[in-house]
């Protein structure tokens, strides 16, 4: 049953859900925001391939570099028009902001371009399979693998080697004194929310390339598997989430295949009791600080 | 001398809860300048206001000649003022050498960087062996020491610590008041925040006792001793009513 294309199966749905669950965290670690609007971001990197291929026929890599460059430019515009007038004021303003900004991109595009699904192209290559070690597998999971491996290689190197890296994690912990360093409070969150949108652009290409069809509604499930990967996981750091992205791969695949037939059908309610679990008997998430707990005296 | 740092009756407020009525002082260059008072005196709140993590209701702050009033913290330290802010408020997850990375923000260069680091570890040699290490794994007096090299990273030209001597053994105590001396000596002007008058009022040239969010009393050391009853300053820290402070 544990086969090898168990394995890379896991592993591909993990890394989808670790990106996901990532650029949801990055935000939330500076502002202690959930972005509702986060999943949007994923919507916008499919129609952004959508309109790219159709309307300018551009080539396959083109359109995936627009999807990121978009689903980054919205999540920063969203930043600069829309957080960062009402920051100063409550957390309840940022929430209801954030929810504002989600249903106010899904009508966008739902005017803009149409209520009803488009076919996204995506090049022939990205659902063949491939025989790997006896595994069948989409050429597409594997890509998915590799991308994400290149994607937290880098980011971890630029979050440790850069000023702006030390300057968010410092931020994440603490904001103000961040700021009595000099850093400026716009550029370490304008920072996280292109970032953010660089995941989300990134995993939406994947998520879009699994049904190769967009609609306003898209980014509804990314945004909940990606809160549900960080609950499990952990809200508090990086690690976590993407800690959390693949045991929700893991745990997903598993009661794929241990669930009766007849009862396949709740797997969603399979994992949400998993997440009501985990509130329960470890808030924190699996990874329980991304801190060192502070010493004193 | 000039005058470097100017607040001139400011006001400031958490919510309803008002915090300053109408603070005033001043900092001369190359003066060290001691704020006293209780807990909830209001020490760290003029403190903030004038860093800009806080916007006072009224009043100006003026420094070098400029009104930084309500402007941002980040532009405020790029003027050359910074903060040791109180309880040290180390960058847990970063290295020592990251915390002082970040200290050094807006002083940064290639040629500097390097020497000024030099410096730090010849004032706080225990950096250097913890170089490496995460700031949360230091101890106490360890991060102290380290919160107030990455504000001197910053080369400022008025350095303001927040109860440095808090919750550190009498011996640390000694070492970060002697500290103080020798930053005096080289010429740096410091704003230092205590509740520890008696060690203060030996270290500046000039105090501010504050209560209840006006500035009581003020002038030399010496004049300050002389007016206030230094015993219950002290103590006083245990009852935040402000009576204990005698004139
Ligand atoms: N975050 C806050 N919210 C509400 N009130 C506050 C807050 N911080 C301080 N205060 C109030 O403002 C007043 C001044 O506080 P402040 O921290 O400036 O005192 P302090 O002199 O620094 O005291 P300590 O010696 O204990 O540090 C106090 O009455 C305090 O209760
Ligand atoms: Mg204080």
């Amino acid at each position: 049953m544990i086969d090898l294309e168990f394995v890379i199966n896991t592993l591909s749905l993990g890394s989808l859900y670790a990106l996901l669950a990532l650029g949801l965290v990055l935000v939330y670690g500076i502002l202690k925001l959930v972005n509702f609007a986060y999943g949007e971001y994923l919507t916008i990197a499919g129609y952004a391939i959508f309109l790219s291929a159709t309307a300018l026929s551009f080539p396959w890599w083109a359109t995936m570099l627009v999807a990121v460059i978009a689903a980054m430019s919205v999540s920063f515009l969203t930043e600069f028009a829309a957080f960062r007038p009402v920051r100063s004021k409550s957390m309840d303003a940022m929430l209801v902001t954030s929810f504002a900004v989600s249903i106010f991109l899904q009508n966008l595009v739902l005017i803009v371009i149409s209520p009803r699904a488009k076919a996204v192209p995506f090049p022939a290559f990205f659902s063949d399979t491939v025989t790997v070690g006896g595994a069948t597998v989409p050429v597409r999971n594997l890509l998915v693998i590799g991308t994400t491996l290149v994607v937290l290689t880098v980011l971890s190197i630029v979050m440790k080697k850069t000023v702006l890296g030390m300057a968010m994690r410092a931020a994440a912990g603490k904001f103000e004194t961040t700021r009595l360093m000099g850093v400026p409070a716009n550029t370490v969150i304008a920072a996280a929310f292109i970032i953010s949108g660089f995941l989300a652009g990134t995993a939406g290409i994947f998520w879009v390339g699994r049904s190769a069809s967009v609609d306003p509604i898209t980014g509804s499930a990314p945004l909940l598997i990606a809160f549900i990967a960080t609950v499990i996981g952990g809200m508090h750091s990086p690690v976590g989430a993407v800690v959390g992205g693949y045991v929700y791969g893991l745990l997903f695949n598993v009661l794929s295949i241990t669930l009766p037939a007849s009862m396949i059908s709740y797997r969603d309610a399979f994992m949400f009791a998993i997440v009501v679990l985990f509130l329960l008997f470890r808030p924190e998430g699996i990874v329980r600080h991304g801190y060192i707990e502070e010493r004193v005296g | 001398m000039e005058t470097m740092l100017r607040v001139t009756d400011i006001h400031a407020a958490y919510g309803a809860v008002r915090a300053l009525h109408g603070v005033s002082l001043e900092v001369a260059e190359g003066e060290v300048v001691a704020l006293l008072g209780v807990n909830g005196a209001g020490k760290s709140t003029t403190l903030r206001a004038i860093t800009g993590l806080m916007k006072p209701t009224q009043g100006s702050i003026t420094f070098r000649g400029e009104d930084i009033t309500g402007r941002k913290p980040e532009s405020i330290v790029k003027r050359g003022l910074s903060l040791v802010p109180e309880g040290r408020e180390i960058f847990s997850t970063l290295t020592v050498e990251e915390n002082l990375r970040l200290g050094a923000y807006v002083s940064y260069s290639r040629e500097t960087y390097r020497e000024d680091l030099e410096e730090m570890f010849e004032l706080f040699p225990i950096l250097k062996e913890r170089f490496t290490q995460a700031g949360g794994l230091l101890s106490g007096g360890e991060q102290q020491m380290l919160a107030i090299a990455r504000a001197l990273m910053a080369r400022p030209k008025l350095l303001m610590l927040d109860e440095p001597s808090l919750g550190l053994s009498p011996a640390i105590t000694d070492h970060v008041f002697e500290l103080i001396a020798q930053l005096r000596e080289r010429g740096l002007t410091i704003l230092l925040v205590e509740q520890n008058a008696e060690r203060a009022l030996e270290v500046v040239d000039k105090a501010y006792l504050l209560s209840n969010g006006v500035v009581e009393a003020s002038g030399t050391a010496a004049e300050v001793k002389a007016q206030v009853d230094l015993a219950s300053i002290y103590l006083g820290g245990e009852d935040s009513d402000g009576t204990g402070v005698g004139m």
